[in-house]
């Protein structure tokens, strides 16, 4: 029976569980599902006892009542009452949805190391002020993900991905999200809610992944014909695992970088064209 | 069913003038009648239209990874379908009914402005042509929302997008002109002793449509307009790289947008307040609060519109506000279904057509509501919004806000309009096949949009059990689409076979039914004084009266009109 409960309710539900904020999210939704349940059976059965009781049979009269005014303003009262308790109840939880916590113990020490954390002033932090900031970069059809790690001012020669963002575990991830071409929203339902990504915009969120694994998202604003197919993965690894996917990252990106000064260099010296500035 | 296919009173207005005929005498005419029925039948053939493309929408999603269609068309289809159900046919069907009904049960003898009600009409319809023509070249495929700067020429070249902004000016002009003329028709025409605490609860909610759309419409007019000169005059409204902002698009189009939510529902909430008192034999529970509820969720309605931007970025301090704000509408909304309830409560109810749709209706809509509270936090919002869960939620706000009301009037006025009934078996049938139908098709979306899938996507694979509930969708909509199949062969049928049915075959409470179904030309030989929100009961009481021999003498000085149109006194 218990069994059959938590399974009826787990259909009606969102999936969560893989981030705190996802976690709050899932809990305020229940507690709502609650209210609704209850709401939902008293006014159907309501209007379904009513109608059946009631409906015209031989001899039954209707009784001609226009109106009980103590009635109508009990009821307007008590749905503003529900309703105020809902609100009492998102408020209680906002902070813990929408506020970054630190990172666990076992968490990346990457976040935090002065140099790699660059959040705009805007963007909600932990408290200790360490996470690691991913900048989402929205284009139709595909997410890029940028890390920290530049090796130059301008943000030049920074780590990134393309559709699968790789994460370490325990460690507070903020998101930075934007977009290059038309509106998107990056969701990954597991880590929390969405988030669009406008041009001209910042748009912030966060999580927090304890357990590694493949967590599954896609856009979720209609950006053209391909948005079926714009796909966000986020690979949750264990820290170090993801300290030496950065460094190899950084490593093919700085190869491929040499690799093309010198294919632009033979270029030059076959065609004898002006210098290309480098990039 | 026989005591009332000979109804009381009996007739009371005749055919003053002759009544003109042949296709030329419609395109025409200024009848508000004509034009009533002009409007009900285009909208209903978008209807069709329309409910064609949801169709095709489901056939793709039936399966994962369908190839039926291209994403191209897919995308058309979806954007065609919104866009169809929302300008070509909920608002324009609203405006239908009342072009048609509005002066009879107000005891006018036509609009205010007739010449304007046949340019609104014309109007729509060119607004409809404009659009559906692209189907010939390419459709619009940005969404009925049409975000910039996907809507913009460089994302969206197609005249598709052209032809979608020229409907929204079409049909947005047409309901302006029908809105100011609905409301200086309501101001102006009443009969005589029809206060506003006595107006129909139909035309409150018909007022109140009015001036929502008044407000609401030049707001999507110069948002629509600033989209045309981006896309064709290099201004730059909506595009950030020069100063512009996309976010003001959403701003924009949803100030337009909510309120147009209860533009499409309100008359419907007026079409359940009408016709649940008949068929409960009693008068509506609490008068006063229901025409105050209309009034109260209009004006809360411009002050929700950021709710379906929980996701863009917005400040925190507006999404509380709007947050607020929305939970604060839902009082009203959900106080009109409880003084349905309550007028059902201890009544004699009648089981016949209009009164099953407009039950169906409200347990319909109780579900929207409710998971509109969930979209309302808009912590929960930033999970559930752009997925099928809000796919299910408008759905059902829709379907039983706007379209089972407007299938129970015309269960309900089809008598009026064209003096015969429609079958009851064919109704009851075409009634079950759609309520069952729109449960099929959309409860299981919630759990779609639970479940991770995002609304206007083509494809999807099959991860967790999204194949089976795809096609449990997809089998409903047929249901569905039966039930509409029905009611046309109803009506069709109806039209030439249908029970002759007299002037007032349910016994209802309006003015509408005091005149010959169909009514003539003039509408009403003598237009009655009006003592009550019901005139037809007392019309009827006092005629019972007078036939049983009590009351006779109250002739002179009561302002009755006399069944057999004679005598009125009082005017």
């Amino acid at each position: 029976m218990g069994h059959l409960f938590s399974s009826t309710l787990a259909f009606f539900t969102p999936s969560s569980g893989a981030s705190p904020n996802a976690k709050q999210i899932d809990s305020l939704y229940k507690i709502t599902l609650y209210a609704a349940l209850v709401i939902f059976v008293l006014v159907e059965g309501g209007l379904a006892y009513t109608l059946v009781r009631f409906r015209a049979r031989k001899g039954a009269v209707a009784a001609q009542i226009r109106g009980n005014t103590r009635l109508e303003v009990g009821w307007t009262v008590a749905a503003a009452v529900i309703l105020v308790g809902l609100a009492v109840v998102t408020f209680a939880k906002l902070s813990s949805i929408q506020d970054p916590s630190d990172s666990g113990p076992e968490g990346d020490k990457l976040a935090g190391e002065s140099g790699l954390l660059y959040a705009s002033s805007d963007q909600k932090l932990p408290p200790n002020g360490k996470s690691l900031n991913i900048t989402v970069i929205g284009r139709q059809y595909i997410w890029q993900f940028v890390y920290p790690g530049a090796n130059e001012p301008d943000g030049l020669g920074a780590p990134y991905s393309y559709e699968e963002m790789v994460v370490p575990t325990n460690t507070t991830i903020t998101l930075d999200i934007v977009s290059e071409d038309v509106v998107h929203s990056w969701w990954v339902p597991e880590l929390g809610g969405k988030f669009q990504a406008v041009p001209g915009y910042h748009n912030y969120t966060w999580f927090k992944v304890y357990k590694p694994g493949l967590y599954r998202g896609q856009c979720a604003v209609l950006c053209g014909r391909g948005h079926a197919r714009m796909i966000a993965t986020v690979k949750a690894v264990p820290p170090a695992q993801f300290d030496a996917w950065l460094a190899y990252q950084k490593q093919l990106i700085a190869q491929a970088n040499a690799a093309a000064q010198v294919a632009r260099a033979k270029l030059n010296a076959q065609t004898g064209a002006g210098q290309v500035e480098n990039p | 069913m026989a005591t009332q296919l000979a109804p009381i009173p009996q007739v009371s207005a005749h055919k003053v003038e002759r009544e003109a005929t042949g296709w030329a005498s419609w395109i025409t005419t200024t009848d508000h009648k004509r034009i009533g029925i002009m409007y009900m039948v285009t909208t209903f053939v978008f209807f069709c239209l329309g409910g064609v493309e949801a169709l095709m929408i489901r056939l793709q999603l039936g399966a994962p990874n369908n190839t039926l269609v291209t994403p191209e068309t897919y995308n058309q289809l979806f954007t065609m379908h919104g866009t169809t159900m929302v300008f070509l046919f909920v608002v324009p069907m609203m405006a239908g009914l009342a072009n048609y009904f509005l002066p009879l049960m107000i005891g006018a003898r036509d609009m205010a402005f007739p010449r304007l009600n046949a340019l609104s009409y014309w109007l729509l319809l060119a607004g409809g042509i404009v659009f559906y023509v692209s189907i010939f070249w390419n459709p619009p495929e940005a969404g009925w929302v049409s975000f910039s700067p996907l809507s913009n020429a460089i994302y969206s070249p197609s005249g598709g997008e052209d032809a979608w902004i020229y409907l929204i000016h079409l049909t947005g002009l047409s309901s302006l002109l029908g809105a100011i003329n609905f409301y200086v028709t309501i101001a102006n025409m009443r009969a005589r002793g029809m206060s506003w605490g006595r107006l129909p609860l139909f035309v409150w909610t018909i007022l109140t449509y009015s001036v929502l759309l008044i407000l609401a419409l030049p707001v999507i007019a110069a948002a629509v307009t600033m989209l045309l000169t981006e896309r064709h005059f290099g201004t730059h409204f909506f595009d950030a790289s020069e100063g512009g902002s996309p976010v003001l698009w959403q701003h924009l189009f949803w100030f337009f947008g909510h309120p147009e939510v209860y533009i499409m529902v309100l008359p419907g909430f007026g079409v359940i307040s009408e016709i649940l008192p008949v068929f409960a034999r009693k008068p509506i529970f609490g008068y006063k609060a229901i025409a105050a509820s209309t009034v109260a969720i209009a004006f809360l309605g411009f002050l929700t519109w950021a709710h379906h931007m929980f996701t863009a970025p917005i400040p925190e301090a507006i999404l509380v506000f709007v947050m607020l704000s929305s939970y604060l509408i839902a009082v009203p909304t959900g106080v009109k279904i409880l003084n349905w309830i309550a007028t059902l409560w201890r009544g004699t109810i009648e089981f016949k057509t209009p009164l099953l749709f407009c039950a169906g209706a409200i347990a319909l809509f109780l579900i929207g509501g409710i998971s509109g509270v969930f979209l309302a936090t808009f912590p929960i919002d930033w999970q559930v919004n752009e997925t099928y869960f809000v796919v299910a939620h408008l759905h059902f706000v829709l379907l039983g806000g706007a379209v089972l009301p407007i299938f129970g009037a015309i269960y309900f006025w089809f008598p009026k309009i064209t003096g015969r009934m429609l079958n009851e078996n064919l109704g009851k049938l075409s009634f079950y096949l759609m309520f069952f139908g729109i449960l099929t098709t959309f409860l299981i979306q919630h759990v779609m949009g639970l479940d991770g899938m995002p609304r206007r996507v083509y494809e999807y694979d099959n991860v967790g059990h999204l194949a089976l509930y795809n096609a449990i969708s997809t089998v409903g909509s047929f249901i569905l689409g039966a039930g509409v199949l029905v009611t046309i062969i109803n009506v069709t049928r109806s039209l030439k076979v249908g029970v002759v049915a007299g002037p007032d075959p349910w016994r209802a409470n309006t003015l509408e039914w005091f005149t010959t179904s169909p009514p003539p030309v003039n509408n009403f030989d003598v237009i009655p004084l009006v003592r009550s929100a019901e005139p037809m009961h007392d019309i009827r009481r006092e005629v019972e009266q007078r036939s049983s021999g009590r009351g006779g003498s109250q002739r002179a000085h009561d302002g009755v009109t006399v069944p057999a149109g004679a005598t009125q006194v009082g005017i």
